[in-house]
Order: structure tokens, then sequence, then C-alpha cells
């Protein structure tokens, strides 16, 4: 195995847990319905407690996801996480807030009541796909850091990696084109939140009203995803020559598409799953949308991802110093390192069976109001 | 103060609060498993529901112990950016392992153990409560072998050309992995999680007996978690002597500390508490032999000679030399594309002091010293705690192998006060292992001081205080459902038998 094998490899990992990060918050998407009014609380109990089987999933890929990036490509750990702090100590909190709620909301003694706990899963319904996606979406407009690693020599300012402005990852909110990304994903999570719902409870009210979501949600889901994508084919992206320099390419991205039709099938077989899985969740009477759009939603952000660090493009890039910008090869970790987890990650495919068999185990029946009526095992 | 103590205090602070969940979820995961495995042999109902309420109490801590563990992955990146690039390349591995070796599968079967009852076969549902536990204790592995580097990094070499410490071959990792600081914290670290979960479950219990409530229940679950807890405390008692002669030999200034030992020597005594010495017995202790040389804080900054004969050089030595890494380190960064030649020379000099770079960092010799007091009165509370809980841990058990406990109020209320105490116990031996060896995030190589992200004082100081608020709102919040479900009780009639 060579080094860059490596290297293409774990991205390749990372850009698997990214999307299946991105399916799995359905979860986050599906607790916006506990602010629906038009469901019942008995009807919201339904919503909650299928969510409330999965969310440790997409949680624990979060987490997955933050510790792979962390030993793969450990210079966007430092430079991302230290120098974006609040963006990611925003997320945090969200995720914080939700991995109580579940368990808190419901019970004597809990200070905040139902309803506070509730707000808090909607809070990180809305705020999680929004600055997930608007991280994502500053690959490809930059962002405002320096990495100099002979700072370490220096005891007055030891750090490498720096932040060029007090915002400290706030600015991203005005980058527009990554802003179009994290709406695109609050809609997009909406809509597997609805398939999805669709796909494991059953009740009348339930179903009309998911239906009805899909339907509402896809009209500004492809809004923003239509700019976001056009944009990207028309901007000027970051290119890595062979010797590692960085400079501006117009319409890099557009090229890297072009240039890499693996990816372009990707995006476009991921693109029509999704379409298909919306439209059988909008416009038909079957419950399988989801099988549909999640999937496809796990292809398009890897080809999001592909395009952001394949072909030789700084997947990380800085305004302020091109040359600080990441890449896959100088923001890795060491060959061995990289080797060793390689053989660790062929345990991955036995980890998704058990959790599949697990799942479907779980899952056979359908969530019904007399299931969670008559049952005490429940949030 | 400024932003590194910010930094340091809200590090501390999660980690310490993660550390008042974790070993509960260690500890009522075994003893919750037990039971069900004796309901799944006997069918007898009685022990589902028994089984069954202890995993109620288990879910409310378990949501919180996730909810801080995250914090604390994020904050390595978010508040120790220098830390994260410097020793991400072995760092990262064990975290990202950990993910998806351990959590997921915790995650996976705690859905099925929590709502799986009527949907599962019994056999399934009992193999997915023994894989919850089994999780956590995987996971609890992986970020030992973290932490474990941290205290003794072994398996990796500085990089002069990426600026890091890196694996140094493939089999390196193997070193890593089997790193014996690692190995020994955790088994200390979990069977201290036993302990806590049978202190736990003793505790709540006897609460029963002084009620004169669930008195089956009560005493089973006593003997059960009881038994679990002295394993526990015995393993914890083990696993601590191998503690003690790894700190003895990576870490002699955190033994120090821990001693309060300003001048060490051969057949070094045991302080037990000021005044109070065994002859002899530190040196055994640390080296498991009585005239085994110990170097006490002066000797270790004045310089001195270790047990194998190797010739330690004083503390300002090896800040010299770590100044000269780092000039060196200087030097062949800005001539390695013009000057091949120096380059090399300056690459020479660095990898000739290399090892002392982490002093480099130092401004003066005393900063390797780590608060003595602190260290010292944790260390004695650990140990006594721990000998008091076993004890109340044993005379619970026999007791209610007599059935004489509900009588013996003395000892029930004593059990249940050592509730707080067990905690006291599990922070006091986190503050000995890690005070104890400030000033460095990992030994010898990187000091808290240079490990830090490039962030204003006010902006972690902001964290921090959002984060106090939250942690203290989950605790009192957590404590009040805990206090209710115990209040309510087990699902078992009569209540009063």
């Amino acid at each position: 195995m060579t080094y860059e094998f490596l290297q293409n490899y774990w991205w390749v990992l990372i850009s698997l847990l990214g999307g299946l990060l991105v399916f799995l918050m359905f979860v986050q998407g599906a607790n916006l319905q506990l602010g629906n009014r038009a469901l019942d609380d008995t009807q919201k109990r339904m919503v909650l407690n299928s969510t409330g089987r999965k969310w440790e999933l997409t949680f624990t890929t979060l987490v997955t996801f933050g510790g792979a990036f962390f030993a793969s490509f450990p210079l966007f750990y430092s430079t991302s996480f230290g120098g974006a702090y609040w963006v990611w100590i925003l997320l945090l909190f969200t995720f914080v807030f939700q991995a109580v709620s579940y368990e808190f909301q419901n019970k004597k003694g809990n200070l905040l009541g139902k309803k506070g706990f509730r707000a808090a899963l909607m809070v990180n319904g809305i705020l999680a796909p929004f600055l997930v996606g608007t991280a994502v979406g500053t690959f490809f407009t930059g962002s405002d850091f320096t990495v100099d690693k002979l700072a370490i020599t220096d005891p007055s300012s030891p750090v490498i990696s720096t932040w060029g402005n007090g915002w400290h990852g706030l600015d991203a909110l005005a980058q527009q084109h990554a802003v179009l990304l994290g709406l695109t994903l609050v809609f997009l999570t909406c809509i597997l939140g609805a398939l999805y719902i669709l796909n494991n409870v059953e009740e009348g009210t339930i179903e009309n009203q998911m239906r009805r979501t899909v339907r509402i949600a896809a009209i500004p889901f492809l809004f923003f995803f239509l700019a976001w994508a056009v944009w990207l084919c028309l901007r000027s992206g970051f290119a890595v020559d062979a010797d590692g320099t960085v400079r501006m390419e117009a319409n890099k991205y557009l090229h890297n598409l072009l240039e890499m039709p693996v990816v372009l099938g990707m995006l476009l077989v991921g693109v029509v799953l999704v379409l298909w899985g919306i439209y059988q969740g909008a416009f038909t009477s079957s419950r399988k949308g989801i099988w549909f759009a999640g999937p496809g939603t796990v292809l398009v952000v890897m080809a999001v991802f592909f395009l952001a660090g394949f072909n030789g493009t700084a997947y990380y890039p800085s305004n302020t110093d091109l040359q600080s910008s990441l890449t896959l090869s100088n923001s890795c970790s060491s060959r061995f390192t990289l080797q060793v987890m390689f053989w660790v990650s062929l345990l991955i495919p036995f980890v998704l069976a058990y959790i599949v068999y697990a799942w479907r185990a779980m899952d056979r029946k359908k969530i019904t109001a007399k299931e969670i009526e008559g049952t005490k095992d429940k949030y | 103060m400024d932003v590194v103590i910010w930094s340091r205090i809200q590090f501390a602070m999660t980690a310490a609060y993660h550390w008042l969940f974790v070993p509960l979820t260690l500890g009522l995961a075994l003893v919750m498993a037990v039971m069900e495995t004796i309901y799944f042999v006997k069918k007898d109902e009685f022990w589902k529901k028994t089984a069954r309420f202890w995993m109620k109490l288990f879910a409310v801590n378990f949501a919180v112990g996730i909810a801080t563990g995250i914090i604390l992955e994020f904050e390595f990146g978010t508040n120790w950016s220098n830390y994260s690039w410097f020793v991400g390349d072995m760092f990262g591995a064990p975290l990202a392992i950990e993910g998806i070796l351990a959590f997921f599968m915790e995650a996976t079967f705690f859905a099925v153990m929590f709502f799986g009852w009527d949907k599962v076969s019994p056999k399934f549902h009992l193999v997915s409560t023994w894989l919850t536990g089994i999780g956590a204790t995987v996971s609890a592995y992986w970020i030992l072998v973290a932490n474990g580097w941290m205290q003794n990094p072994v398996g990796t070499t500085f990089n002069p050309d990426t600026v890091r410490s890196e694996m140094a071959s493939a089999s390196a990792f193997w070193e890593v992995v089997s790193n014996p600081v690692a190995v020994s914290k955790f088994f200390h670290s979990v069977t201290s999680g036993w302990v806590t979960g049978g202190v736990f479950v003793v505790g709540v219990s006897a609460w029963y007996l002084l009620r004169g409530r669930q008195k089956k229940f009560a005493t089973k679950s006593i003997l059960i978690g009881g038994l679990v807890g002295l394993v526990g405390s015995a393993a914890v008692m083990i696993s601590g002597d191998a503690s003690g002669v790894h700190a003895a030999e990576f870490q002699p200034m955190k033994l120090a500390a821990a001693e309060g030992l300003r001048d060490g020597g051969r057949g070094a005594a045991f302080t037990i508490v000021p005044g109070i010495r065994i002859p002899k017995m530190l040196s055994f202790l640390a080296t498991h032999d009585f005239n085994g040389y110990v170097p006490g804080i002066n000797d270790i900054l004045a310089g001195y000679t270790d047990n194998d004969g190797n010739e330690i050089p004083s503390v300002e030595e090896k800040m010299r030399r770590g100044r000269v890494a780092l000039d060196a380190l200087a030097t062949y960064r800005s001539l390695r594309d013009s000057n091949p030649e120096a380059a090399a020379q300056a690459r020479a000099v660095l990898e000739e002091n290399v090892q002392y770079m982490g002093y480099g960092h130092l401004s003066e010799p005393e900063d390797v010293v780590p608060p003595v007091g602190v260290v010292f009165w944790a260390f004695r509370l650990m140990i006594g705690l721990g000998m008091l809980l076993a004890l109340v841990l044993l005379l619970s058990v026999w007791f209610a192998w007599k059935d004489r406990l509900p009588q013996m109020r003395w000892l029930l209320w004593t059990a249940l006060l050592c509730i707080p105490l067990v905690y006291i116990c599990g922070q006091s031996g986190w503050v000995v292992a890690e005070v104890g060896r400030q000033p460095w995030t990992i030994q010898g190589l990187l000091p808290v001081n240079v490990a830090i992200s490039s962030l204003s004082a006010g902006a972690v100081k902001t964290t921090f205080f959002v984060f106090l608020g939250v942690f203290a709102l989950f605790l009192i919040i957590e404590i009040r459902i805990l206090l209710q479900a115990i209040r309510k009780g087990p699902e078992i009639e009569p209540e009063n038998a």
C-alpha cells in the first residue's frame, strides 16, 4: 500500500462517514415534527419514540466521524476545531442537549419540562444540519486561517494554526455559498426525517402530515441545492500542483466533475435516488421512500467530499494564505498510522452487519399508537 | 488568568464531570447483566423486575455520560489545537478505533436492551445487555490507551519535516496498545467502576431496608452488587500497585509529589499522613525492593542516577538541551530547501537533543513540579476511602448473606452515606493521575502552555461558564430523576415483603 493510496482510502472513509451522518440526521429532521400543530401529543410521542431508538446511531456516527477525521487528517482537526471555535462549540451544545433530552423530557422533576426538552430537540433539528452543512460549505469557499509549523519553536505564540479574525468560525455565516449548503441540509434532513417516520410509524394523521412535509420541504430543498450546485460549478476553486503549491483555478469544481466521471455518476445517481424517494413519499402510497432517498443522500455527500478533496484539490482552503490550505497529503497522518487504521477499518462491515441485524429485529413491527400507549419501554 | 489556565480548567471540569457518569455505567452494566443472567437461567420474574429497575437508573445515567463524552472529544480540537496536530498522528487512532469498535456496540445494543423486552427473544436481549456493558468496557480500554500514552509516550518519534510525533513503525502501534501504563490504568479504572456500581446498588438498597420496603429485592441486590463491588475492590488494589510501580518508572515526579517527597534515596519511607511513616515501604511499593532508589523532587530537579544506573540530567540541563533542539528545528526548517548541507547539520543536532525538546518550552526548572499538596492529599483520600468502601461492602455482603442486615441500621446508614464517598474516591484518583503529571500534556514532550489553541482567554472563559451552567443543570435534573425513580421503587409486589 502506498502512502498516497492510504490517504485516498481514508478520504473515502471520511466521505462515507459524512454521508452516513447526513443520512442518519433523519433523526434531527424528524424531530422538527414535535413542533407540528397537526399532531396531538400521542402522535408526537410516537415520532419521539421512533427517532428515540435511532438517535444514538446518529450521535455515534458523528463521534466516529470526528474521531476518524482526527486520526487520519489531524491538521484539519487542529486547524478547523481550534480555529472555527464557535461553530463547533455551538454544534456541540445542540448535540449535548439532544443526548439528554430523550431521557429527560417525559420524567418528573426534569426542571425544564416536556416543552423545554422538546424545544431542545427541535433546536438541534435545525442547527445541527445547518452548521454541518455550512462547515462543509467552507470546503469550497475557503476560510480565514494560516498554518505555520515553525510557530511551535516560538515561546511567545506557539500555536501552529491560527484563525485570522475574532469571529472564530461565525465568519462562515457571511459566506453565502457555504450558507446555501447549510440551508440545503436543513430541508434535506427534514425530508429524510419525514420519509423515515413514514416508514417506521403506522398512523393515519402522521402519514398525511409526513407526506405533506415532504411536498412542502422539497421546494426549498431543490431551490437551495440547485443554487449551491450551480454556484459551485461557476466558482473558481483551490487547485494543488504536483509540487504541493496551491493556486486558484477557474471552474475548478466543474473540471473535477468532468475529469472524474465516477464522481459525476455518483452525484447523478444519488440525486435521482433522492428525487425518487421524495416522489414516493410525496405522491404515492409507498412507505419506502427513505430506502431510496437515504442511500441517495450518502452517494451525493460522498461525491461532494470527493469534489473537495480529489483530483488535486485543497479540501480545506485558506483565503488568507493560499499556501496554508489543507490538502490530503499535507494534513494527513503518518503512513504507519493510516496503515494500522486501514486494518482496523476492515471491521466496519462487521459493525454495519450487526447494526442492520439489530435494527431489523427492532423494527419488524411498525410503531403504532397502541404500542406506545401500552408499553413501559418508551421515552 | 490566561488562556492556558482557562483551557485547563475547562478540560479538567469536563473530564471530572464525565467521570461522574462513566464509573456507574461500567459498574451498573455488570450488576444488571448478572441479574438478567440469573433471570434467564431461573426464569423467575423477580429477577427480571430487579434487573429492569437497575436498568432504568442505568439509562438516566448513561444519557449524561454520552452527552459529556462527545465534549471531551471536541475539546481536544477546539481547545488543544497544537496538541491535536503535535500528537494527533498517534492520539487520534485510539479515538477512531473507540468509535468503530465500542461506541456502535454500546449504542446499538443499548437500544435493544432498553426497548427490546417485548420485541426480541430473551436470549437476544440478554446478549444485548452484556454487549452494552462490554461495549462500554472496550471503549474504556481505547480511551485509556490514549491517556496511557500521554503518561508514557511509547512508540513514536519526532519528525522535523511534519513537526509532530509520529508512529515510528507499523509494529509501534502494538507498543502503544500494550503500553503497561495503559493496561494497568484500564484495569484500575474499570474495576473502580465496579466498585462504584457496587457501592451505588448497596447504598440504594440499604435505603429500602431502612424504610422497611422491598426486603427481598434489596437483600438480593446487596448480594449481587456487593460481590461485584468486592471483586472490583480487590482488582483496584492489585492494579493500583502496578500503577505505583509505573509512576516510579515513567513519571517519578508524579510519585514524588504524591508522596510529598522532597529528598529521596534508598530505602525511602512511606508517609501515611505527615508524621506517621513506614520505613522502607515507599521503596518497596515503587520498585518492589526495600532498598530501591526513589528520587525526591529535589533529586529530580538536580539530576540523579536511577536504579538501572542511568544518569538522569538536571532539569536545567534538560531545558538547555531542549532549547538547543528547538533552535536546531528552526534552523533545519528554514534551510531545508536552500542549504541542504547546513540543514543536515542542524538535523543532527536536533536528533541529539530531541528527547528533551519539550523541556525547551519551560521557563524555569520549578515548572516541572506539580502542585504537591493537591496530589499528596488526593492520593491519601483515594486510598483511605477505597479501603473504607471495601470494608463496608464486605460487611454488607456478609450480613446480607446471614440475613441480618435489616436490623443493622448503623451499617445501612453507612452504606447509604458511602454513595457520595465512592465518587470522591474516584475523582481523587484522577486528580493524582492528571494533576500529578503537570505541566505535561504529553509526559516530557509537550507542556500545557504550548498545547493550546489560539483563542482569547475571554472566549474560553465564556464556554467554561456556559458548560458549568449546563453541567450543574444536568446534574440536578439527573439526581432528581434518579431520586424519583428510587422513591417509586421496583415494581415488585408486595412492597413490604
